[in-house]
């Protein structure tokens, strides 16, 4: 009854796994990754864990709004919006944008920056003056006003985050990519390399690019935290989509219908939570590709 | 010689850096979707107005001619006329960049102080129970949103407890004797309190882990041992000598954090109805006042640019190395 495929399968997802090169030594770094897949679950099952429609309009027996319900109250897990919404199934709900998010604003940010940083250290001259530059003026550009202002201009959506942190964010990455990829150019092994005719495409992937993806995910990692703090902040601010729901869309809701003086903490102290469980979470997991990086570092 | 060159070029290269941030932004508010005019002309001008305007921002020119007739007027300090207030946006922006630098740098003073405080103390402490809880506390604060912070004090000291006031500079129909009389009353100050304290408790990460690790490196420095040898007590080994000398990127990155503090502020700023730059960049885009939100971001990220330059020429100022090399 042995499968002979089911080895070999099992062997190339295991090198798929060892190549995101999880910081699995580090207690906090593990942390932060069960952090994750309890988001992801949660986010897949949504549907079938929320236990209302998270825009719908809900009506108590007596077919009154059900609004401002406190948590338990009509049996609402968590109570109720101004609107009569379940707070309980926006909060599930609200980890799938977030998710979607951050994930792959953090996936653009490390894609561009370690591209621009692996361009510019290997090639040197005019390439990386000018790639450099560019890194100059996207430090200079204020990154939340300029997501403001392309927010307002562009069509209300939670791509809009996306967009600005991959046109700006990658300066970080992209500065320490880039010094990385000096020192990896002199080594020994990439002269061997030049020498015995590899071509710089081959010499890129082959020695450059492995040794530099543990930065470029420790950089991702932050990137998602990031993500997810600026969709709640626009969002907040009233420029984000107003059809998904999301943490920060919760959070700008409770706060135009007073819930703060109406002392509705159920309402707005749940999603503040959510981010900083998955953002804090983030962090861990870059603490953890700090240490493999800078195992003398190591605190 | 080699000091002068390293700051002219990195003088130039901060000139070049607002040349391109100016020319961006040009490009974002006259391309944008809608009508090109958008960015100055409110259409509820008469037509008379329209038309002046029209020959002050030279709107009826090519798009490169508007662009020199924009950059001369920059570099004269005109940023167009508010819609919504109708006065000079550069009037309406100067008179609110106090309160953004009051609110920016009296947040960052508390929080570096208690970061470089608890820092030291963290790496003196090091492998203890207190720094194996703290440091993840630490970051934890970094992960909260600032906004949210802000909505947890107002709704527990000011809502629930009513020790502070839920917004503004002043109360209700308060007047004062000019700037100075406001910003050195007693209630200006109760209504700082919570801001500052939202962007204190937000910002004492950079500081604190930055000194923190600073000082593990100094403490493995000959000199420190020395200091211990000699039989100097811990205190005195800490503070004399290790912290004395960790500080120093600490100090430089005070300027970065400026930058990126009043970039954040945006959203504090929206909480607590704080008057300052980026609430007025925020109302203005939402009611498509163009030239204010223009004239807003333009002077949000003039600050980012010149504490970008101040935290590199103060770099090599206090470690002559990074010149020298």
């Amino acid at each position: 009854m042995t499968n002979p495929d089911t080895p070999r399968r099992a062997g190339r997802l295991r090198r798929a796994f060892a190549g995101l090169r999880l910081p699995l030594h580090d207690p906090l770094a593990i942390a932060g990754l069960a952090i994750y897949a309890a988001f992801i679950v949660i986010a897949i099952f949504a549907p079938q864990i929320a236990t209302h429609d998270p825009t719908e309009i809900l009506f108590t027996d007596d077919f009154q709004l059900a609004a401002d319900l406190r948590p338990g109250e009509d049996g609402y897990i968590m109570g109720t919006t101004t609107l009569g919404r379940d707070v309980f199934s926006q909060l599930v709900w609200g980890s799938r944008s977030a998710l979607v998010i951050g994930l792959t604003a953090a996936f653009m940010v490390a894609l561009i920056g370690s591209i621009v940083g692996v361009v510019a250290g290997y090639f040197g001259g005019w390439t990386d003056t000018l790639l450099m530059r560019l890194a100059d003026v996207a430090f200079g550009i204020p990154f939340l006003p300029f997501v403001i202002v392309l927010a307002a201009f562009l069509e209300p959506s939670i791509w809009n985050v996306v967009i600005a942190m991959a046109l700006i964010l990658w300066r970080d990455t992209g500065r320490v990519i880039r010094s990385q990829t000096l020192t990896l150019r002199t080594r020994a092994y990439v002269e061997a390399a030049r020498i015995s005719g590899s071509s710089d495409v081959k010499i890129i992937l082959r020695h450059i690019v492995p040794n530099v993806l543990p930065l470029s995910f420790l950089y991702g990692s932050i990137a998602i935290g990031w993500a997810i703090l600026t969709e709640a902040s626009i969002s907040f601010l009233g420029f984000g989509d107003p059809t998904s729901i999301s943490w920060g869309y919760m959070l700008q809701d409770a706060y135009a219908s007073q819930a703060l003086s109406k002392r509705s903490y159920y309402w707005f102290v749940p999603p503040g939570l959510c981010i900083i469980l998955i953002v804090s979470a983030g962090f861990f997991i870059s603490r953890g590709y700090e240490k493999i990086l800078f195992p003398k570092l190591d605190r | 010689m080699k000091a002068i060159t390293a700051i002219g070029s990195r003088l130039l290269q901060t000139l070049f850096v607002l040349w391109a941030v100016v020319t961006i932004l040009f490009l974002m508010f006259r391309l944008m979707p809608g009508n090109p005019m958008a960015a100055y002309i409110d259409p509820n001008f008469t037509p008379e107005q329209q038309d002046a305007l029209m020959a002050r921002f030279g709107l009826d020119r090519p798009l490169w001619e508007q662009y020199f007739i924009y950059l001369g007027n920059l570099l004269q300090g005109d940023l167009g006329e508010s819609f919504f207030y109708r006065t000079p946006v550069t009037e309406r922006i100067l008179a609110l960049l106090p309160n953004t630098l009051i609110l920016t740098f009296s947040s960052l003073i508390v929080a570096y102080a208690f970061g470089i405080l608890a820092g030291s103390y963290l790496a003196w402490k090091r492998g203890s129970r207190v720094e194996q809880v703290a440091v993840p506390v630490v970051l934890t604060t970094r992960a909260m949103p600032e906004f949210w912070l802000g909505m947890i004090l107002l709704a527990v000291f000011s809502f629930t407890l009513g020790w502070f006031p839920a917004g503004g500079t002043r109360p209700p129909g308060a007047e004062y004797d000019g700037y100075w009389a406001l910003y050195t009353s007693r209630d200006f100050l109760v209504h700082l309190t919570l801001p500052v304290l939202t962007l204190a408790i937000y910002s004492q990460g950079l500081p604190l882990l930055l000194m923190r690790s600073n000082m593990l490196d100094v403490m493995k420095e000959d000199f420190v041992t020395m200091a211990r040898i000699k039989g100097l007590s811990p205190f005195t080994v800490v503070i004399r000598h290790a912290a004395r000398n960790a500080l120093l990127p600490v100090t430089t990155s005070f300027a970065i954090a400026v930058g990126y503090q009043i970039q954040g502020n945006v959203v504090v700023e929206t909480v607590f109805s704080w008057p300052g730059l980026g609430r007025e960049l925020v109302r203005a885009v939402s009611a498509s006042d163009y030239p204010l939100a223009q004239g807003a971001f333009l002077m949000i990220a003039v600050v980012v640019i010149l504490m970008n330059l101040i935290a590199d020429l103060l770099y090599a100022l206090l470690d002559p190395r990074v010149t020298r090399e």
